[in-house]
């Protein structure tokens, strides 16, 4: 089983209308997993039946038992995160604020804090609309601890491939470098870089490529809307022959890209030319991760 | 003023309507604009600033001192991030998994795991012509964006008088970066595009503004494409929309060059003057 992890730097680069094509084109010898946990958009394209949820929980948050506080200070005092605020007096724990480290708890002479373990989202188990299993999340507003909920997402939905005899995970990723992306390239055998000739666009790609190499993972890249600017694009080309990156793909600027998302299809639905380039694409990189 | 410019999904024009507002704001105001987006800031790529002063900016690791360690065990048991193992006759620190709570380091009872400063990454203070321009870059390697967007906030608050106007570039989603930069905001403004990943997006960012009880409103970029969804759910919602920017192929080419839109396109001054008037009322309103 081969995990391909599809990531971008950038937001709205076209990483999961490009994902959700390749689903279509992998048919049954794939496993889908949506690790973009906290604007997860998959689901919309691929209108998944038959879903089962689970919570997931993470981390913890304090509580301070009124009762038994003294109003010392002690928590206050030690708290590093200003997650405890004093209010005529009364300590109270910000709950944005507190990370959960539990140190407040640990110095509370009167053992008034406890710790709840801290319910940071939702992760389900389903069956697209192309009966392929499908694992996707929901990270609860605002909550801490993405990186562990896409980690479970994955863990998921390799278990899954390897019950099946799939040949392939698919995981549509977050965008940026932080810890929901190095979450996602942890044992991922192909990472998949969709960019577009922009000048954040280029600035993105080169930063989270940094971070893949630093996993030392195979990378190939799609430049989507490639003749919008031709110049940039072509600094691009540059820049994947120079790091030894494939140049899997130019999509061309068409408007159809987005008329396919709005009727929630994916492109690969429709008929043209950017249906011909993917379906090579998909060919493609089935021969370099195998 | 403070003013966080966010959107839920990414790609839907943040930096774009950041570094065009406050440009614009800058013909009349004083205005700072502030890149929050640390794990990919781009808004240094639309103007053309000076720089005037850069740091580096660390955050607090434990480092073991093998000489007075008893080897007790106290620093794994007090972490509750496994960033401290004990190995044998070693201690482990997992500098990615810290967050620097100083849990092991003040509890250690022999004082053996000093906190030390580790850096994180860099905040640069740009100066354009018209305005002051902050952004902070994560080292790449670094997960945790929240420390370093903390201390940009910090050093803001510093450096400029509450009453300027600020702009705060916010990084996508909706999980803790996002929260981080928005929550001490006066006002949020959500930018999204009338598509179906934009609208689901936009509704999840709309929600955590609610829980943070922010005051906010809506600009719906690339108008006319997609459908009008945004719309009939704001109008349901009672959410103010503040301005539309056509969907234009030329609007997204002079983006791709890293070029201002609001000198060129009349149709984005448009937009942000409607902003802007909205922002004034508002600022009157709540007597900022």
């Amino acid at each position: 089983m081969k995990e391909i992890v599809v990531i971008s730097g950038k937001g709205g680069t076209g990483k999961t209308s490009i994902t959700a094509s390749l689903a279509v084109l992998a048919g049954q010898d794939v496993v889908v997993a949506d690790c973009d946990v906290d604007a997860a958009d998959m689901h919309i394209l691929l209108q998944p039946k038959n879903s089962q949820s689970e919570d997931f929980y993470s981390g913890e948050l304090a509580l301070i038992d009124q009762e038994s506080c003294t109003q010392c200070g002690a928590c206050y005092d030690v708290c590093r995160f200003q997650a405890i605020n004093v209010l005529d007096g009364v300590h109270k724990v910000d709950e944005l604020s507190c990370e959960g480290c539990g140190y407040c708890a640990r110095v509370c002479p009167v053992e008034a804090i406890s710790n709840i373990p801290l319910n940071v989202g939702k992760w389900h188990i389903a069956t697209t609309r192309f009966n392929q299993p499908f694992v996707h999340a929901k990270l609860g507003i605002g909550a801490d601890n993405s990186g562990k909920l896409v980690a479970q997402v994955k863990n998921k939905a390799k278990e899954v491939a390897e019950e099946n005899q799939k040949a392939y995970v698919l995981v549509d990723g977050s965008p940026g470098v932080g810890c929901p992306v190095v979450s996602s390239l942890s044992g991922a055998h192909f990472v998949l870089l969709v960019t577009e000739p922009t000048v954040s666009g280029m600035h993105d790609l080169k930063r989270v490529y940094q971070l893949v190499k630093k996993f030392h993972i195979k990378a190939g890249c799609i430049i989507n809307k490639a003749d919008l600017n031709k110049e940039i694009t072509q600094e691009i080309i540059s820049y994947l022959a120079q790091e030894e990156v494939v140049h899997l793909a130019s999509l061309p600027y068409d408007e159809s890209f987005t008329a396919a998302m709005t009727n929630c299809e994916a492109i690969v639905e429709r008929e043209g030319k950017i249906k011909e380039i993917l379906e090579d694409t998909w060919i493609k990189i089935k021969q370099i991760v195998n | 003023m403070n003013i966080a410019i966010a959107s839920g999904k990414g790609g839907t024009g943040k930096t774009t309507l950041s570094t065009n507002l406050a440009s614009f704001i800058a013909e009349t105001e004083k205005v700072v604009l502030v890149d929050l987006d640390v794990e990919e800031p781009n808004s240094a790529l639309f103007l053309e600033a000076q720089l005037h002063f850069s740091q580096n900016q660390y955050k607090m690791i434990p480092k073991w001192n093998e000489t007075d360690c008893l080897l007790c065990g106290k620093c794994q048991d007090v972490c509750n991030y496994h960033a401290v193992i004990k190995m044998l006759d070693t201690i482990m620190v997992f500098p990615e998994l810290c967050h620097s709570c100083y849990a092991c380091s003040e509890l250690c009872p022999t004082q053996s795991l000093p906190m030390e400063a580790k850096k994180m990454g860099e905040l640069k203070h740009f100066k354009t012509n018209s305005f002051d321009f902050i952004e902070s870059r994560l080292l790449i390697g670094e997960e945790q964006a929240v420390p370093l967007i903390k201390q940009t906030l910090d050093y803001v608050e510093a450096h400029f008088e509450s009453s300027d106007i600020k702009i705060y570039d916010s990084p996508p989603g909706t999980s803790c970066p996002v929260i981080e930069a928005t929550k001490d905001a006066d006002f949020v403004i959500l930018i999204s595009e009338p598509t179906p990943f934009g609208y689901n997006d936009l509704v999840l960012a709309i929600e955590t503004m609610q829980a943070l009880k922010q005051n906010f409103g809506i600009v719906i970029n690339r108008f006319g494409l997609g459908n009008d969804d945004i719309e009939k759910y704001c109008e349901q919602h009672n959410i103010p929309i503040l301005a539309k920017i056509p969907n234009k192929k030329s609007i997204a080419e002079l983006y791709s060059k890293g070029e201002l839109l609001f000198q060129k396109v009349p149709e984005v001054r448009t937009a942000l003057e409607k902003i802007y008037q909205y922002l004034m009322a508002f600022k009157k309103e709540q007597a900022l």
